[in-house]
């Protein structure tokens, strides 16, 4: 009886966790008056069709895919490539400073870098970085969290004596990085390498400062951008087939990968 | 002879060409961590300090900025919308968060012992919110919240209660809207860290708990939560700095910048951007605004810090020896 009661108060839980996402998906296929009918609709219509001739008219949807697919991918493959050398460098090499360097680095996380956002803004009007995606993608990509993450990865994964052995052999320290240890972390890749990409999909604040105009938009600024509009937005349901073109992507992968990811993340976070 | 110069000169070596020699040896190692620290003075270092000099002027980014002291200080402290900020802000993150911690806390538990099974389902479930976007997830609740034929309403009228005017009347029912949407946002985020953490406390401890007939709420909250108190500190810390961060939820959902009826959905990161630089050019202003909110955070870290830290009392000791 007691089981019954937790697994009930469980499939609750979840099941408040996806109706969100179901009457989103309900919602796209519908037209707006519909939509906005008492009772609301609770299962499919048929105007997904006529949704996606309206999307299409309306905003240019596929042009924003393609702009959060650059950002995102350039900020994954940055952050990937810079936190696995730093966190590599951290963990194998013994260097005057190092630990010193470290400190700092973990003390960065800890600061509200909200304090600065003022004068951040500023400096990327100053360099004529409004309406760049070099804002977006370049500042956060070595970011303390990411070689804190790497560290400890390699700490506990690539054997110092495989470095020596190719040193010995007269390997560069260039190719030993990229031959030796980077086929080495594909799994803490894996993990960091999809909070990279999920984080900067969704990020919302700083395309909104960035990006001004409406051809760079991003997937999150397009959807504001249908919703805000009051000539556009009144479309529900070309809105709420947008919002499902924007995160499907992401709920296909998360949930072919998530048994990975969901532990990888918890294997990375134990050695703390 | 040859020799004794060359002693000579390494006696003599002067600190700055040591450190090149260092540095020329290690020349690795340094490139290969160069870029976190070279991106964090100039994008990161560089703003907060410019920030805090900032505050003291003030400035619309085109004419010449005017030196005003804590002039803007002042005036942001005497802003009845401030605090109104503050206050929504506050209210929001404090009863958000005991459902987000305590919630995630209990999911954690149970999705760690072995009270049920399919238990990586739940944590795929759970766990979808914080993949999703928060301007999706936004415009969904928005519409799920709607007055007249929203999801939500249409429950409330069927439990045989009256339905909610969530964004009208004066307002009063925006910042339990928002709060119900970010408690479905982040619950699972924070018991997956929990679960992370529950992962590095022995099985026997609770195997031990069991023999001595210990019953799940005991263990609960004299095994597991003693055990996670640094975790726990670490969300909570996360979660006094995403609270302050709190602006796109708001926004969308109120879908205005100046947070619904009455300003009750405007959170201190709407007022800040909404001085400068996404509304007004009030550049010095909005910096001060930033430097009061870290202010809160530092003084809610240190509070923090003291409450949880687990050996504090041990600390001076250990240093000393």
């Amino acid at each position: 009886m007691k089981k019954i009661l937790l697994y009930a108060s469980l499939v609750l839980v979840g099941v408040a966790m996806l109706v969100p996402f179901y009457w989103m998906f309900v919602l796209a296929t519908r037209s707006t008056s519909e939509i906005f009918r008492f009772p609301p609709p609770f299962w499919f219509g048929d105007n997904l069709a006529s949704n996606f001739a309206n999307m299409l008219r309306t905003v240019n949807v596929f042009g924003s895919y393609l702009n959060s697919v650059i950002i995102s991918t350039a900020y994954t493959f940055l952050v990937l490539l810079f936190c696995s050398m730093g966190g590599y460098a951290f963990a194998m090499y013994r260097f005057p400073g190092r630990d010193k360097l470290f400190g700092i680095l973990l003390v960065t996380m800890m600061i509200p870098f909200m304090a600065g956002i003022v004068p951040w803004f500023i400096m990327m009007a100053k360099f004529k970085l409004i309406n760049s995606y070099f804002a977006l993608i370049v500042p956060g990509c070595a970011n303390a969290f990411g070689i804190f993450w790497m560290r400890q990865y390699c700490q506990n994964n690539v054997p110092g004596s495989l470095i020596d052995a190719a040193k010995i052999d007269g390997c560069s320290e260039w190719l030993i990085f990229f031959r030796i240890i980077v086929p080495i972390l594909p799994p803490a890749f894996a993990a960091l390498g999809i909070m990279s990409f999920i984080g900067s999909w969704n990020d919302f604040m700083q395309p909104l400062l960035i990006l001004r105009n409406s051809r760079l938009f991003t997937l999150p600024l397009l959807l504001r951008y249908l919703q805000g509009d009051p000539m556009r937005g009144a479309d529900q349901g070309v809105l709420m087939l947008a919002n499902t073109l924007a995160v499907l992507p992401l709920l296909i992968a998360f949930f072919a990968a998530s048994k990975y990811f969901l532990s990888g993340l918890t294997a990375g976070a134990i050695k703390e | 002879m040859n020799s004794s110069t060359l002693s000579g000169k390494r006696g003599a070596i002067s600190p700055l060409r040591s450190f090149l020699m260092q540095l020329k040896k290690n020349r690795v190692a340094y490139a290969y961590i160069s870029p976190f620290y070279l991106l964090f003075i100039v994008f990161g270092l560089f703003p907060i300090v410019a920030g805090l000099y900032l505050s003291f002027f003030s400035w619309d980014g085109i004419s010449k900025a005017l030196f005003v002291g804590l002039r803007n200080y002042a005036r942001l402290l005497t802003d009845p919308m401030f605090w109104k900020a503050l206050y929504n802000t506050a209210y929001i993150g404090v009863f958000a968060h005991i459902f987000i911690l305590g919630g995630g806390l209990v999911l954690a538990y149970i999705l760690n012992s072995d009270l049920v099974k399919r238990k990586d389902l739940f944590k795929t479930v759970y766990f979808l919110p914080v993949v999703t976007s928060s301007v999706v997830v936004a415009i969904v609740f928005q519409a799920m919240f709607g007055t007249n034929s929203g999801l939500i309403n249409y429950a409330i009228q069927s439990l045989g209660l009256h339905r909610i005017d969530w964004w009208g009347g004066k307002g009063d029912y925006i910042k339990p809207a928002i709060l119900i949407m970010f408690v479905w946002r982040w619950i699972g985020w924070n018991m997956v860290i929990y679960l992370a953490g529950m992962q590095g406390i022995p099985h026997e401890l609770y195997e031990a708990a069991e023999m001595d007939g210990a019953r799940h709420s005991q263990v609960f909250f004299r095994i597991t939560v003693p055990i996670l108190k640094p975790i726990i500190l670490f969300t909570i810390l996360q979660s006094v700095i995403g609270t302050i961060n709190l602006f796109t939820e708001p926004l969308v959902l109120t879908n205005s910048m100046k947070g619904g009826q009455n300003n009750q959905g405007l959170t201190v990161m709407m007022y800040l951007l909404d001085k400068a630089p996404w509304g007004n050019n009030l550049y010095g202003y909005a910096s001060a605004c930033a430097y009061v909110l870290c202010a809160i955070i530092v003084v809610f870290s240190v509070i923090n810090m003291k409450l949880f830290s687990p050996d504090e009392a041990e600390k001076p000791t250990r240093r000393r020896a």
